[in-house]
């Protein structure tokens, strides 16, 4: 590939959320003015809220640390061409998995043996889950965006269940604490960080996302799903099994999700609570579109995503929080419409000059 | 070879879409429209209210508190920041953010707060904390932990509301039987059975209160269909008037009354309207009360940490009685609550609070 056909690729993939950005800044704007408050003043307070001080900061940190490994289990399926939509009940079953195994383990296990304990059940009991879309998917066709649907209700309501009536601490909807493989705050290390749920599980997901770039780019399976994703026919041909690339970008992906239900369970509570993914499992989706299924992207959108997230609540006293909502629809729409359009502004362009530009 | 490439025309078009976006983005950011909020300033009564999880909008006890700070923003001037969090993770996130500020007084609606303004209150001493029923932890032995100075925590004497309005539901339904719906088995909610079945007992010493609840878990709040239940089996065994301490799964009970033409009570706000004519009063908590009073304690200087309690004679609790009711509830018998009411004011009568 050419320089220059390489710049185009990198252009086709970050205008669009850039545009997506500039629509959202000013639908933001209208938004605000709407509500008869100040723009500049509530921007401000966004702002100020998350990463203006260390708390906040830390709480964006915290938001982009699921949100990164909710967008992986996504990208993950995605570039198999699979749209695995259950990550939220994936998210939901890796948490439960780390917090029993958390309690399992005798109190005083060292952490460096409990916690990648905790963190492989987390990411098995994920990967359990969307196997089983990805097996059904390549031995009889199914849809996989049927099957992890309705796979999200079957396993939620399990879990709902199982915490309700086996496993709460009475007058509660939670586990009792975990007695190993609590993972340490951002704050034990550095004070300024106090009182934000940030934690070192933020490491782990910034190594996942290597990993899935790595794995993805570098390696012959990657290599492998990623064909299958553009074209399964094509690579059926080539020698490439599709049914097993399926299962196993399904294993990764379900794996990918289960390791963001850590953050809460490890890092944050010590306990699994119902309903703790709250959303996080389906913004995944959105984080992976903006950061166009790519790890570093997805990294780098998860974090935009979360500050929405954590700024909603820091100019909640000035407009609804509802706002954030609406914004975070914006840019997701926002990236729809502009990545065909932009590709197709290049497309018309590039043929004449780039394509034949010399190789530099 | 940049330049190559971005000096494609339909290149040239993205950029500038982009930049004409942010140029009137950047625009719009001079605009400051009239009655817009100002900067916050260091002057004056600050208070930040953080809403559970029903946020605004749930007819009960958000609003209710919604409401009291409202009218200390009118009648007190204080300047009152609303939250509404959400899911679980950011209701800690919520309370903190106005403590960060130094806020004068932050208030956390509902028990489910218990635990973060705990926490916080001891983190930030020069912040004022309120927790709207509060659920004061207690030693093994069952004596009441003490709170930090600076949180308050606002309980309200349900026993004294559901006492009147267990006498009512002995004087009007015309059966030696009474029904009791409670939500989730837990204290809370016993004081209300206990209240509600000394009510009945003080005005008719041979009734008998039948009294059920929905489930252990908090789901049991959120059940109609086993409100329902419970309530029609009640009914059909000769009780006339059913009481519900339940959340939403009380919405089964004014159903199942609907359905055997009998009666039931509702309980913290107004609940008429769920099933006009079949609803003999509503048993309701003064949140907005409780928020005002604490907001008045700061601004005369008067706040105190420690339990406040807000009983009928503080106006903290009561029942319904208005054009809507009028007609289900005889003279005779308002003057009998109202003797009742004063009774327990003066401490003639004391209610239990356990069973």
């Amino acid at each position: 590939m050419s320089r220059g056909m390489q710049r185009e690729a990198v252009l086709a993939a970050v205008l669009p959320p850039l545009v997506a950005l500039a629509v959202a800044l000013v639908v933001g704007d209208l938004l605000i003015l709407a509500f008869g408050q100040a723009p500049a003043t509530v921007f401000g307070m966004l702002l100020q809220g998350t990463w203006g001080n260390a708390y906040g900061f830390g709480q964006v940190l915290y938001k982009a640390t699921t949100l990164t490994c909710t967008g992986l289990a996504f990208a993950m399926a995605g570039r198999a061409g699979l749209f695995n939509v259950g990550a939220e009940s994936q998210l939901a079953l890796g948490g439960l998995a780390a917090a029993l195994v958390g309690l399992a383990l005798p109190a005083g296990t060292p952490p460096l043996a409990a916690v990648p304990v905790c963190v492989a059940a987390a990411m098995g009991a994920g990967a359990a889950a969307g196997g089983v879309a990805g097996w059904l998917r390549a031995r009889f066709g199914a849809s996989e965006v049927i099957v992890t649907i309705m796979l999200n209700f079957i396993t939620l309501a399990a879990l709902n269940w199982l915490v309700a009536t086996r496993l709460h601490v009475p007058e509660s909807l939670h586990t009792p604490e975990i007695r190993a493989g609590a993972v340490a705050r951002l704050s034990d290390t550095w004070p300024a960080f106090h009182g934000s749920a940030a934690n070192f599980m933020l490491i782990g997901a910034l190594a996942l996302a290597v990993a899935a770039w790595w794995f993805l780019f570098r390696t012959r399976g990657g290599y492998e799903l990623r064909a299958v994703g553009l074209q399964p026919d094509a690579a059926e041909f080539g020698g490439i099994r599709a049914g097993r690339v399926w299962i196993l970008a399904m294993l990764l992906s379900g794996a990918c999700a289960g390791l963001g239900g850590t953050n809460y369970v490890l890092g944050y509570k010590h306990y699994y609570e119902d309903g703790f993914a709250a959303g996080a499992g389906f913004l995944g989706i959105a984080v992976a579109l903006v950061g166009r299924n790519h790890p570093f992207g997805i990294v780098i959108s998860a974090l935009l995503f979360a500050t929405l997230s954590q700024g909603g609540l820091a100019v909640n006293a000035l407009v609804p929080k509802q706002i954030v909502d609406i914004l975070q629809a914006v840019v997701i729409i926002s990236v729809a419409v502009a990545v065909p359009e932009v590709r197709q502004l290049l497309r018309n362009a590039v043929p004449a000059r780039a394509r034949s530009a010399t190789p530099a | 070879m940049r330049a190559l490439v971005l000096s494609y025309r339909p290149m040239r078009t993205v950029l500038a879409a982009i930049g004409a976006l942010l140029a009137v983005h950047g625009a719009l950011l001079f605009v400051h429209p009239d009655g817009a909020t100002p900067d916050a300033t260091t002057e004056g009564l600050d208070v930040g209210i953080v809403f559970d999880v029903g946020g605004r909008g749930d007819k009960s006890f958000n609003d209710g508190a919604w409401l009291g700070g409202e009218r200390a923003a009118k009648a007190l001037g204080a300047r009152v920041r609303y939250i509404e969090p959400g899911e679980g993770s950011d209701r800690e996130a919520g309370l903190r953010l106005l403590a960060a500020e130094e806020f004068d007084l932050v208030i956390g609606v509902g028990f489910i707060f218990t635990d973060d303004v705990n926490t916080l209150a001891r983190e930030y001493p020069g912040v004022r904390f309120a927790d709207v029923d509060y659920a004061v932890a207690t030693d093994s032995t069952g004596a009441p932990l003490p709170l930090p100075p600076n949180l308050t925590a606002l309980k309200f004497r349900e026993e004294q509301g559901a006492f009147l309005v267990g006498a009512l539901a002995a004087l009007t339904g015309g059966s030696k039987k009474v029904g009791f719906i409670g939500g989730m088995d837990i204290p809370l909610i016993h004081k209300f059975e206990a209240g509600y079945k000394a009510g009945v007992r003080h005005v008719c010493a041979d009734c008998t209160v039948i009294a059920q609840y929905a489930g252990v878990t908090p789901e049991a709040f959120r059940n109609p269909g086993k409100g329902k239940e419970l309530s029609l089996s009640q009914y059909q065994q000769g009780v006339r008037v059913i009481f519900h301490a339940a959340g939403s799964t009380g919405l089964g009970v004014f159903e199942a009354a609907r359905a055997s033409n009998a009666l039931a009570i509702g309980v913290d706000a107004d609940q008429y309207d769920e099933a006009p004519g079949y609803v003999l009063t509503s048993m309701v908590k003064g949140i907005d009360q409780a928020v005002f009073d604490a907001i008045k304690s700061v601004k005369d200087g008067t706040f105190q940490g420690g339990v406040r309690q807000f009983g009928l004679a503080e106006k903290g609790v009561g029942y319904v009685y208005d054009a809507n009711n009028r007609s289900l509830i005889p003279d005779s018998v308002r003057t009998r609550l109202l003797a009742l009411e004063a009774d327990i004011i003066a401490g003639r009568i004391v209610v239990p609070s356990t069973r």
